[in-house]
């Protein structure tokens, strides 16, 4: 798309994902409400990520999870200067077209809703607005970016405020990279049939040992710890879903994530922000959820 | 434009074919700096602190990042990076870093911001948000000031002593001037009457991210800024 200005381009790769560059080092917070989200704008979010439900509700209550009212989505792009984002369904494209048209600055095609194609993803070149995946494993991140995401999270196992999946996808993503890194070019094309992407997007990956977009870490991240241990692992950032607004003290603890995110290398800092913080959400063991109850096994 | 001491690295496109073995030592090299070079910190509580470690290195800095007063003391300049100004004015007061770096721009540190930085580097904000601000440039700025993102824009704009044509830059919900409020702030650049590059003594300042488009001439103007602010051993 092009302005009536000459060489003014709007929606370009570039600017979609710059705006996630800018969003590194940064934490992402869920938020059903504009209190919620004046909230974490206070705590120092970069983003909020509006939805209807806290994954940890969905969970609870059940039934179909779809895209916000919305009503809710403007009173918290009224109630924030920080970017909004927020959930569609995956293969949803017009609850997309609906988001874009409302002026989200991002759109989260998640897997926490319950999905609307079980064969196809959002055609997400065809949108102004941006995309965000989420990603089980290096294959799954790059079918997503072939589709025009311009930023991957891992998926983690939302609303269960437990870390360890987070943890499975982020190590199998930065492992897979630092195998490709190791190969010769011959080799390439067959780990590109492996995983089920283009061989220019697996060769680029080899070439810079790192996704061409910004990689975040979402699913389970309930303390100021997990979100450290994920920037360690290599996220470039965090998304909190059901952790902040379903601990005892939502203002503080979402403080602490945030200020342990930027010092996520320092103890010491970790330590002093994760004092008194007051109940934690209660987690869930991923051992007692049945496959089907697993949201990461959605999206393929 | 200073010369980097090694190439860039590879095409985002990927395309480049690696010399044998090239692979098995991993990526190629940041290039090095040169004995005597600047040290240029960028402020790295959030916000994309990669790139702009990236420029500056290519411009022939020796580039590290700045989180505490400690790494502050250091360096000779600062680039204060794209980000979410409201989240870096806070961590900078929360991690007691607001005072020591205002006290540093008052004995003539050289500053450097993009976007977010060019917000904190901001006497005023034309909204009537309360957000913490380092201030030092005497405009009233005004946040997302072409929209929401799926108004960001790529452009070429040509820069007041940016020589070699139109800078090849991206505005990624920037933030524009609305009002210069003294008359020792320069306006290096305008986009229909509101500037977008502004410079107040040492104090240099864009709406735009020339750290995301490889064009690293502003930042190799600011390099050289910085080696002639140093007072000579």
């Amino acid at each position: 798309m092009t302005d009536s200005t000459q060489a003014t381009v709007h929606a370009s790769s570039r600017v979609k994902r710059g705006l996630a560059d800018m969003l590194k080092g940064g934490v992402i917070m869920d938020v059903v409400t504009a209190e919620q989200a004046r909230i974490a704008e206070e705590a120092g979010a970069v983003a909020v990520m509006a939805l209807e439900r806290v994954p940890a509700d969905i969970r609870r209550d059940g039934g179909v999870s779809r895209a916000s009212d919305p009503d809710m989505i403007d009173g918290i792009i009224e109630a924030v200067s920080i970017p909004v984002m927020a959930k569609a369904r995956i293969g949803h494209f017009v609850e997309a077209q609906v988001l874009q048209s409302l002026g989200v600055d991002y759109v989260d095609e998640s897997e926490v809703l319950t999905p609307a194609d079980e064969a196809n993803h959002i055609d997400k070149w065809a949108f102004d607005v941006p995309f965000v995946c989420g990603a089980t494993n290096l294959g799954e991140a790059l079918r997503r970016l072939s589709e025009g995401a311009a930023m991957i999270r891992s998926k983690g196992e939302a609303g269960t405020g437990n870390v360890v999946e987070a943890t499975r996808h982020m190590r199998s993503i930065t492992g897979e990279i630092r195998r490709l890194a190791t190969m010769d070019e011959t080799e390439l094309y067959a780990a590109a049939k492996e995983l089920r992407a283009s061989i220019e997007l697996v060769r680029e990956v080899a070439d810079t040992g790192r996704l061409p977009v910004v990689l975040f870490t979402a699913g389970g991240i309930a303390t100021p710890a997990d979100a450290a241990m994920m920037m360690q692992l290599g996220a470039d950032g965090v998304f909190v879903g059901s952790g902040i607004f379903k601990s005892g003290n939502p203002e503080q603890r979402a403080r602490a994530i945030v200020e342990a995110t930027t010092h996520f290398e320092d103890p010491a800092v970790i330590a002093k922000v994760s004092r008194g913080l007051g109940e934690a959400m209660v987690g869930i063991n991923l051992d007692t959820l049945s496959e089907g109850e697993k949201y990461a096994s959605r999206g393929w | 434009m200073s010369t980097p001491s090694t190439p860039a690295p590879s095409p985002a496109n990927g395309r480049r074919r690696w010399v044998p073995g090239e692979r098995l030592v991993g990526r190629a090299p940041e290039p090095t700096h040169a004995d005597g070079a600047p040290t240029i910190g960028v402020l790295a509580l959030q916000g994309d602190v990669l790139e702009h470690l990236r420029a500056l290195r290519r411009c022939g800095a020796n580039a590290v990042e700045v989180r505490t007063t400690e790494q502050l003391a250091q360096v000779d300049g600062l680039v204060l990076p794209g980000g979410e100004s409201t989240t870096i004015g806070k961590l900078l007061e929360r991690f007691e870093l607001m005072q020591p770096l205002r006290d540093r721009i008052g004995a003539g540190l050289p500053v450097f911001g993009t976007c977010a930085g060019m917000i904190l580097l901001s006497d005023e904000l034309d909204q009537d948000r309360t957000q913490p601000l380092i201030g030092g440039i005497a405009v009233r700025t005004r946040r997302n000031a072409y929209g929401r993102q799926v108004d960001s824009f790529d452009t070429h704009l040509e820069v007041a002593g940016i020589e070699g044509g139109p800078m090849d830059v991206s505005f990624i919900r920037a933030p524009r001037v609305q009002q210069v409020l003294d008359d020792r702030v320069e306006v290096l650049a305008s986009i229909e009457d509101h500037p977008v590059v502004v410079r107040q003594g040492h104090l240099l300042a864009a709406a735009f991210h020339p750290e995301v488009t490889g064009d690293d001439r502003l930042h190799a103007a600011f390099v050289a800024a910085v080696e002639r602010s140093r007072i000579p051993a």
